[in-house]
């Protein structure tokens, strides 16, 4: 039994991880008023840049690199449609989408000929999984032995980055200057454009910070949590991370919770498929699948807490004119 | 005021051909990139979707679902509303229509299933916009998130039916079982043979003309009646129309139900009209289609059928052009779609803004003259 909790609480922390750098890109991005349904497109783009680079320079990290700047140029389109050019957010977020299911396949087919999949990674070309130190003589002390071993122990170099990020984004966000006046200008742009401050530069570096996590969140499914891109493979992780974005109300540690409850109920859900419960007869996996977007819409409807968005989300800036 | 002065011809047919021409360079540029010739894929693509019969009839039958979900998109885009939930309303909606056929396809004739079939999916795509849009208008949850979040619990929930309840006996795969012919809708070749025209072997079927009739009740409805005229006061100014003494929350709900119930007929093409039974994903994609066929056609029924009509085309011609050229695959038309949505949606003030500049500046010299 308590195997079993340790080996699910596994799964989770492997599934939540790409969530986390998602749904922290996100609260960048929305923080600083710009409403991100992008985020799949983004997390797309740079499993495939990051799969396809790892594949032909043979390292993981230079695929991660070209990843982010894969995911970055996305950023920079939908900020220069969002931002300059005052357009819709969700339709831009649309368009980036659909854009980037489609390039990445015709890409894929066109330089590796598999269909649209790049080449599987083996050995440098992927993050393997990291031994911490006495994890091995850590195995037989009861209780924390196996928490530390099989659960803390064991993960990829981006799973901890995804968890350390989040102090880190707490920190930026509420700690420093930018964080100041990424708020604010997500809240009050006016007030931000008054002091003296770029509206259009904030919130561009802004969309580039959601790039930059998108990225590693998209080279952790192809060169880490998988071998190798598959089409669409994102399948909708991007949204997830939106629903637990707004779950977490868009403040980053419980924005962590919520991509760890939901992936837990993923961990739930893959376990307990065809499992017959005596007298209520086969669980309904799709219940507990569909169950993070439940509770997201139950908080957004106010029935479970009440999640407010900045206030000035979605709202493209203009200069007022004399 | 400066609207007035400039040319309807710029708004309706220069900007959008403008952004369809932009769309179209920046894909014949990846597929140069691609070590393609564009020029020699545009041709096949053109003589797969309109030189032959059979292809013209793949290209009104892929045409006839985007009509329906472009004017899902258009109703709730003219109340001020983002749908982006047609992709659920859809699967939804054709759970719907074959509930009806399921039912009664060994006891009823066509002509009793079809407009049941028609209200099934009505009802049932209108169900699932009817939960997003009551949140949004009584407690204030945002539509997009929600309708998103719809199409997850859209697809969860087919899943389920499917493997649990109407999966057919007889076969492995996750198919109900073959409706009887009586809930077949005629396919148009077979209507259409005798009278000497020929679209081949094609799967476009009667639902085609259910979705021009639609295309006539949207312009009637958004644009000559009183719930009409309330819905577009909405889109333009939400405090004026709730001044106005409209109430606002209860146009909002019904305009949302009506483009769930337009996107739900999707159901009546791909299930009633090709697949003849109930299956998994047959609304894949259709939904955000929809949305670039709404916005390419300017949120006007004849714009929407129009750009129905070059969507269609492209589909049909994608899935052609594989044959003759295997290095471009049909999601070449998906970067086609996102660069139309791009251009014509999210970077539409990109040209307006200057080409509108341009006229109103000369419409004002012309005047000082």
């Amino acid at each position: 039994m308590y195997d079993t909790l340790i080996q699910m609480l596994d799964a989770t922390v492997r599934v939540s991880a790409p969530l986390i750098l998602a749904a922290l890109a996100g609260l960048f991005s929305e923080r600083a008023g710009i409403v991100d349904i992008s985020l799949e497109g983004k997390i797309l783009g740079s499993a495939f840049a990051a799969a396809a680079a790892s594949a032909v320079f043979g390292s993981a990290w230079i695929g991660l690199v070209f990843g982010i700047i894969a995911s970055v140029a996305l950023a920079l389109i939908h900020g220069f449609a969002c931002i300059t050019h005052r357009g819709d957010h969700i339709v831009s977020g649309v368009a980036i989408n659909t854009i980037v299911a489609g390039m990445t396949v015709t890409l894929g087919l066109h330089w590796f000929h598999l269909g649209g999949q790049t080449p599987a990674l083996s050995g440098d070309q992927r993050f393997l999984a990291i031994t911490l130190p006495f994890a091995h003589a850590m195995q037989d002390v009861p209780v924390i032995g196996q928490i530390y071993s099989n659960l803390i122990s064991g993960h990829n170099i981006l799973v901890y980055l995804a968890f350390i990020m989040v102090p880190v984004t707490y920190w930026i966000v509420y700690k420093t200057r930018f964080g100041l006046r990424l708020r604010a200008v997500g809240e009050n742009p006016h007030a931000v454009d008054t002091a003296g401050i770029s509206v259009t530069w904030l919130r561009y570096r802004a969309v580039m910070v959601c790039g930059v996590l998108c990225g590693v969140a998209g080279a952790y499914l192809s060169t880490a949590h998988n071998a190798g891109f598959l089409k669409n493979m994102s399948a909708g992780q991007g949204y997830m991370a939106l629903a637990a974005l707004i779950f977490g109300k868009w403040r980053p540690v419980p924005v962590m919770f919520a991509c760890l409850l939901f992936g837990f109920l993923n961990a739930v859900a893959v376990r307990l498929q065809g499992v017959i419960i005596p007298g209520l007869g086969e669980v309904p996996v799709q219940a507990i699948e569909s169950l993070p977007y439940v509770l997201t819409i139950l908080l957004l409807a106010g029935f479970i807490g009440k999640a407010v968005g900045p206030k000035a989300v979605g709202r493209p800036y203009v200069k007022e004119r004399a | 005021m400066n609207q007035a002065k400039v040319p309807v011809w710029v708004n309706i047919a220069l900007i959008p051909l403008l952004n369809i021409t932009l769309a179209f360079v920046i894909s014949g540029l990846v597929i140069y990139a691609i070590g393609q010739n564009p020029i020699e894929a545009a041709g096949y693509m053109i003589y797969g979707a309109f030189g032959y019969s059979e292809g013209i009839g793949y290209t009104l039958y892929y045409a006839t679902n985007f009509i329906f979900t472009g004017l899902a998109v258009c109703v709730a885009f003219k109340a001020g509303l983002f749908n982006i939930g047609g992709e659920g309303q859809a699967y939804i909606g054709g759970l719907g229509v074959g509930l009806v056929c399921l039912a009664l396809d060994h006891t009823m004739p066509f002509i009793v299933i079809a407009p049941l079939a028609i209200i099934g999916a009505a009802v049932f795509g209108a169900a699932w916009a009817y939960v997003p849009a009551y949140l949004q208008a009584r407690r204030g949850s945002h539509i997009v998130i929600t309708t998103i979040m719809f199409n997850f619990i859209a697809s969860s929930l087919m899943v389920y039916l499917m493997v649990n309840w109407l999966k057919g006996t007889q076969n492995m795969s996750l198919n109900s079982r073959t409706f009887e012919h009586s809930a077949w809708m005629p396919y148009l070749h077979t209507l259409l043979s005798p009278l000497g025209i020929d679209i081949g072997d094609s799967p476009v079927n009667l639902s085609f003309f259910w979705a021009l009739l639609c295309c006539f009740g949207v312009w009637l409805l958004v644009w000559h009646t009183r719930w009409g005229y309330q819905l577009r006061t909405l889109g333009t100014n939400p405090t004026a129309a709730k001044y106005a003494g409209i109430d606002t929350a209860k146009v909002t709900i019904w305009v949302m139900m009506v483009s769930g119930a337009l996107a739900g007929f999707v159901g009546l093409n791909e299930i009633m009209g090709v697949n003849h039974s109930l299956l998994l994903n047959f609304a894949a994609g259709y939904g955000f289609t929809g949305i670039a066929v709404a916005l390419m056609g300017r949120n006007h029924p004849i714009g929407i059928f129009l750009a129905a009509i070059l969507f269609g085309a492209l589909y049909q011609g994608g899935a052609e052009v594989s044959f003759d050229m295997p290095q471009i695959t049909p999601d070449i038309v998906v970067v086609v779609q996102g660069l139309v949505i791009l251009f014509s949606g999210a970077l539409e003030h990109m040209f307006k803004d200057r080409i509108e500049g341009f006229f109103i500046r000369r419409a004002a010299a012309a005047q000082e003259k």
